[in-house]
């Protein structure tokens, strides 16, 4: 149970990057978290609400998208995408391959944000 | 008002990671070998790594360890006794080491710099789900294994072991009375692991500790080549 942890560099990151963008509200925030992440997108939303509160983003929607694990197959000649991660096999030849090319990322990809109107 | 999208692609452990891959170089500079140990609670950490410190400082090895607990002092106090400089982390709550604390307790290590050690041991929180994400800028991740745990504990924490880089199984003096299947163990490692070096060993009868001590021999010999 790290996801509090996750959550809360979640939003020391985007605040940072709010400083651009001066009284910007933000809607919505982004991630690709990938299958052997070890953490559970339904704990980040459960904390996302009380780590927000009370900062710039309060109110925004967390969507937390995550991504297959996939692996380099050497026989094929192929990156091929698992169904899970109980086996870490070709799904066409059976091999197994420890040469992984996607699944244990953990990063904010973007952010929605309202900017502020301009003062004239 | 207008919608912006902002693309940041940052990494949510950033700040983690850089830590580790400045610990990583400051290891790699001082030439010593730095493993991360990681298992469940009771899989017996501790004895494993008091039996291994025992056996590098009796074959001449400069060793150390960093011990993460939550609370206790305990286990530093038993690694102490094999006659290594071992550091207490007690992280009071958090499930896991991250970089930071192991670059706080490395700073003004009382007798220990890294550049004076061959093998630095950095027994992680008792947890096979947390330590998986943070780095600490080592060199091998070791999972741990006991027989009395179940064969399909690679199953159940894949990440943990995904990412491992050599796997032990420990307690091996009790495993028929426990009847543990072997096979499937082995074979359920693999699965999740493909190509993982795996040590069977007994810190009790010292089975499979000389097998363990080439291992880590060959891979701190390797750093150089």
């Amino acid at each position: 149970m790290h996801e509090l942890s996750i959550v809360t560099s979640i939003v020391e990151t985007v605040t940072e990057s709010l400083t651009a963008y001066p009284g910007a509200r933000v809607k919505e925030v982004r991630l690709r978290v990938g299958a052997l992440a070890s953490v559970v997108p339904e704990s980040l939303e459960f904390c996302w609400g009380i780590v927000t509160a009370e900062t710039p983003l309060a109110g925004s929607l967390l969507v937390v998208n995550v991504l297959p694990v996939v692996m380099r197959c050497a026989p094929c000649g192929v990156d091929v995408e698992l169904d899970g991660v109980q086996s870490f096999r070709c799904p066409r030849c059976g091999e197994p391959s420890h040469d992984l090319r996607q699944g244990r990322e953990m990063e904010i990809d973007s952010i929605e944000i309202d900017e502020a109107e301009e003062t004239a | 008002m207008t919608t912006r999208i902002v693309e940041l692609r940052r990494g949510i452990l950033k700040k983690n990671d850089e830590l580790a891959a400045g610990l990583r170089a400051s290891y790699g500079a001082a030439g010593v070998l730095v493993l991360n140990l990681v298992s469940s609670p009771g899989t017996g950490k501790t004895a494993f790594l008091e039996r291994t410190l025992r056996d590098l400082k009796a074959g001449g090895a400069r060793v150390a360890a960093l011990v993460g607990d939550l609370e206790t002092d305990n286990d530093a106090r038993r690694l102490a006794a094999s006659g290594a400089p071992v550091r207490q982390i007690n992280t009071h709550g958090i499930c896991h080491l991250d970089a930071e604390m192991i670059a706080k307790h490395l700073d003004g290590w009382e007798g220990v710099a890294l550049g004076g050690l061959d093998y630095l041991f950095i027994e992680n929180v008792g947890n096979l789900v947390c330590p998986s994400s943070y780095d600490l800028g080592e060199k091998i991740r070791v999972a741990l294994l006991s027989v009395t745990e179940g064969e399909d504990k690679p199953l159940k924490y894949p990440t943990l072991f995904n990412s491992a880089d050599a796997a032990v199984i420990t307690k091996m003096d009790i495993a028929e009375p426990c009847g543990f299947d072997r096979e499937l163990a082995l074979r359920n490692i693999n699965e999740i692991r493909p190509g993982i070096r795996i040590f069977e060993t007994s810190a009790k009868t010292g089975a499979g500790m000389g097998e363990w001590l080439a291992y880590l021999a060959g891979e701190r010999a390797a750093r150089w080549k």
